[in-house]
C-alpha cells in the first residue's frame, strides 16, 4: 500500500462507455422518478398558491401551512418518516401496486409522495410570487371581459406566469434529479444506488463516483437546454416585431445552471 | 318621447373604509347617447364608471343596464351581492376601456381580441376570428393584427383594447379616461375611433380630460366633484352656460 490514488483507468472507461444493465437502469429509474414527482409537484404547487390567495381564511391558512412544513423540514427526514413512520403507525403499508407493465414498490411509491409533496411546498412560493407579479390591470381586465376565474388563470393568468416560473421551475429540477440521489436511503436503486450498489462490490470508489457526476451532469444539461427552449417559447412576445428566436446555443447552455 | 335608459344610477353610494367616494350618484343614460363624465381628480369618476360593471361593489343604491340590477339581486327587501357567475354572464354586456389598456401581453393584438368570444362565448374560432379582422380594420390596425403588445405604440394598443371590448358585443362601452396615459401625438388616433363608435350609435359612458373631445361628441355631461353629481346637461349647456359655481370653477382652473 503505498497511498497514491490508484486509478484503474480501464474500469473507469469501460463503467463510462459499456455500462452494466444495471446502471442503465438506474440511470432510466432516476429520470422518471425526477420527471414525475417534479410533474406531481408543480400541479400540487399551483393548488397550494392558489390556495394561499383564497379569499378563504381557512384555505390561505392551510397553505402557509403547508409550505412551512414542507420547507422547514430536511428532505431526508421527510423520506424516512413517509416510507417507515406512516407504515409503523399503521396509516398505510404500501403494498405494491401495478399499473399496466408497471410496478410501484413500496419504497417507490413513498419517494414519488415524499419528493412531489416536498417540491410542491418550493413550486407553490415560486407560484405565488409570480401570481403577485402579475399587473392588477389584468385581473380587471378578465373580469371586465365576463370571464370566469379558470378562463382567466387558464387563457390570460397562467400563461404569463408561466413565463415567470420557468427560470426557477429549471432550478427546482436540476434540484430533483440531483436530490433523487437521497432515495438510495430507503433502498431504491436509482443511478446513486446502482453506483453505491457497484461500490460495494468493486471498491472503485474514486472511478464509479466520477461515473455518477457524469451522469448526473448530462441530465442536468440537458434540462438547461430545455429550459432555454421553454424560456424563447413564453418570452416571445418582447422581442422586437420581426425578430428572430435563435436558440442560444452551447454558450448559453454552460451559464447561469445552478 | 323618453323610452327606457340603457343605464341607470340611482343614489349609489360608495365607501372605501371611512371615507365616501360615491355620495349618492342618480342619472341615466338612454341607448345610443355619449355621456362624459368630467370633474377633478379624485371626484370618484373612476370609481363609479368601476361600479357600473362591478369591479367595485357598491355599499347602497342600485345601478341597472338594460333593465338589469348590477352585480346584486333582491332577497326579503335587501339587496346581495349576486354570484360570481351571474356576475360575469352581466359584465359580458359591458364593455370597459381602461386608461393603461391592461391588453394581454402574452397574446397578438387578434388574439387579445378573439380570446374573450371564443373562451367565455365558446363561439367558433373561424367566426369570431373573421369578426375581429373586421374590428381590427375599423379601429385602423389591420396591418398590426399578428403584433404583441410591446410591439404597438400607446395609442395602437388602446385601439386594440377598444376592439377587444368591443368583440364581445356589449351593450354599453365604459372608458376611464382611454387618452391620458398616451402621448400627446397618439391621443388624436384614439379620439376619432371613439368618434366613429359614436356616430355609429355605440351607447359610451366616457371618463374624459379632454373637453374638446367632450364638448364635440357628447350628447349629455356629467360634472362630478366630491363623490357627487353637481351637474348635468348638454355639452351645449355646460360648456356654454354652466349653471353652477364649482363648474365654472373648474372650467377656469383648467385654463
Ligand atoms: N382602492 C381604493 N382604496 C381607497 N381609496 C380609493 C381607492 N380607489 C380610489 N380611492 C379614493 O377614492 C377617491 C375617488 O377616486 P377615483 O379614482 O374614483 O377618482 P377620479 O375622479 O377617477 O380621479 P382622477 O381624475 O385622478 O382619475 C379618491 O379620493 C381616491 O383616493
Ligand atoms: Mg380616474
Amino acid at each position: 500500500m503505498t497511498g497514491d490514488i490508484n486509478i484503474d483507468s480501464a474500469f473507469f472507461l469501460k463503467y463510462l462507455f459499456n455500462p452494466p444493465a444495471i446502471v442503465w437502469r438506474g440511470l432510466w429509474l432516476t429520470i422518471w422518478i425526477s420527471v414525475v414527482a417534479q410533474a406531481l409537484g408543480v400541479a400540487i404547487g399551483l393548488l397550494i398558491a392558489l390556495c394561499m390567495r383564497s379569499k378563504h381564511g381557512w384555505l390561505r391558512w392551510f397553505g402557509r401551512f403547508y409550505v412551512w412544513i414542507w420547507r422547514g423540514t430536511p428532505m431526508l427526514v421527510q423520506l424516512v418518516l413517509i416510507y417507515t413512520g406512516v407504515a409503523a403507525a399503521g396509516f398505510y403499508k404500501y403494498p405494491d401496486i401495478e399499473i399496466g407493465p408497471f410496478t410501484f414498490t413500496g419504497p417507490l411509491q413513498a419517494a414519488l409522495i415524499a419528493l412531489s409533496l416536498n417540491e410542491a411546498a418550493y413550486m407553490a412560493e415560486i407560484f405565488r410570487a409570480a401570481l403577485a407579479s402579475i399587473d392588477k390591470g389584468q385581473f380587471d381586465a378578465v373580469r371586465a371581459l365576463g370571464m370566469r376565474p379558470y378562463t382567466a388563470m387558464r387563457w390570460i393568468i397562467l400563461p404569463q406566469a408561466a413565463r415567470i416560473v420557468i427560470p426557477p421551475l429549471g432550478n427546482e429540477f436540476t434540484l430533483m434529479i440531483k436530490g433523487t440521489s437521497l432515495l438510495a436511503v430507503i433502498g431504491i436503486r436509482e443511478l446513486f444506488g446502482t453506483i453505491q450498489q457497484l461500490n460495494a462490490a468493486t471498491f472503485r470508489t474514486f472511478e464509479l463516483f466520477v461515473i455518477a457526476a457524469i451522469w448526473y451532469l448530462v441530465l442536468t444539461t440537458i434540462m438547461g437546454f430545455v429550459q432555454k427552449r421553454l424560456e424563447a417559447h413564453y418570452g416571445r412576445h418582447d422581442l422586437p416585431a420581426n425578430a428572430e428566436i435563435k436558440p442560444s446555443g452551447f454558450r448559453g447552455l454552460l451559464s447561469g445552471q445552478r | 318621447m323618453e323610452t327606457a335608459p340603457l343605464v341607470s344610477l340611482r343614489d349609489v353610494r360608495k365607501f372605501f373604509g371611512n371615507w365616501e367616494v360615491l355620495r349618492g350618484v342618480s342619472f341615466d343614460v338612454q341607448r345610443g347617447e355619449v355621456v362624459c363624465l368630467i370633474g377633478p381628480s379624485g371626484s370618484g369618476k373612476t370609481t363609479l364608471v368601476r361600479c357600473i360593471n362591478h369591479l367595485e361593489k357598491i355599499h347602497s343604491g342600485r345601478i341597472l343596464v338594460d333593465g338589469q340590477l348590477i352585480g346584486y339581486r333582491e332577497h326579503r327587501g335587501r339587496l346581495v351581492e349576486d354570484s360570481e357567475k351571474r356576475i360575469a354572464a352581466q359584465r359580458q354586456r359591458i364593455g370597459m376601456v381602461f386608461q393603461r389598456f391592461n391588453l394581454f401581453p402574452h397574446l397578438t393584438a387578434l388574439e387579445n381580441v378573439t380570446v374573450a368570444p371564443v373562451r367565455v362565448q365558446g363561439r367558433r374560432p373561424a367566426d369570431v376570428e373573421a369578426e375581429a379582422r373586421d374590428l381590427l380594420a375599423r379601429v385602423k390596425l389591420s396591418d398590426k393584427a399578428g403584433n404583441y403588445p410591446s410591439q404597438l405604440s400607446g395609442g395602437q394598443q388602446q385601439r386594440v383594447a377598444i376592439a377587444r371590448a368591443l368583440a364581445m358585443k356589449p351593450a354599453v362601452m365604459l372608458f376611464d379616461e382611454p387618452t391620458s396615459a398616451l402621448d400627446p401625438e397618439t391621443v388624436g388616433e384614439v379620439l376619432d375611433v371613439m368618434k366613429a363608435l359614436a356616430e355609429a350609435g355605440t351607447t359610451m359612458i366616457v371618463v374624459t380630460h379632454e373637453m374638446g373631445f367632450a364638448r364635440e361628441v357628447a350628447d349629455r355631461v356629467v360634472m362630478m366633484d366630491q363623490g357627487a353629481v353637481v351637474e348635468i346637461g348638454t355639452a351645449r349647456q355646460i360648456f356654454t352656460a354652466p349653471a353652477q359655481e364649482r363648474t365654472q370653477a373648474f372650467f377656469r382652473a383648467l385654463r
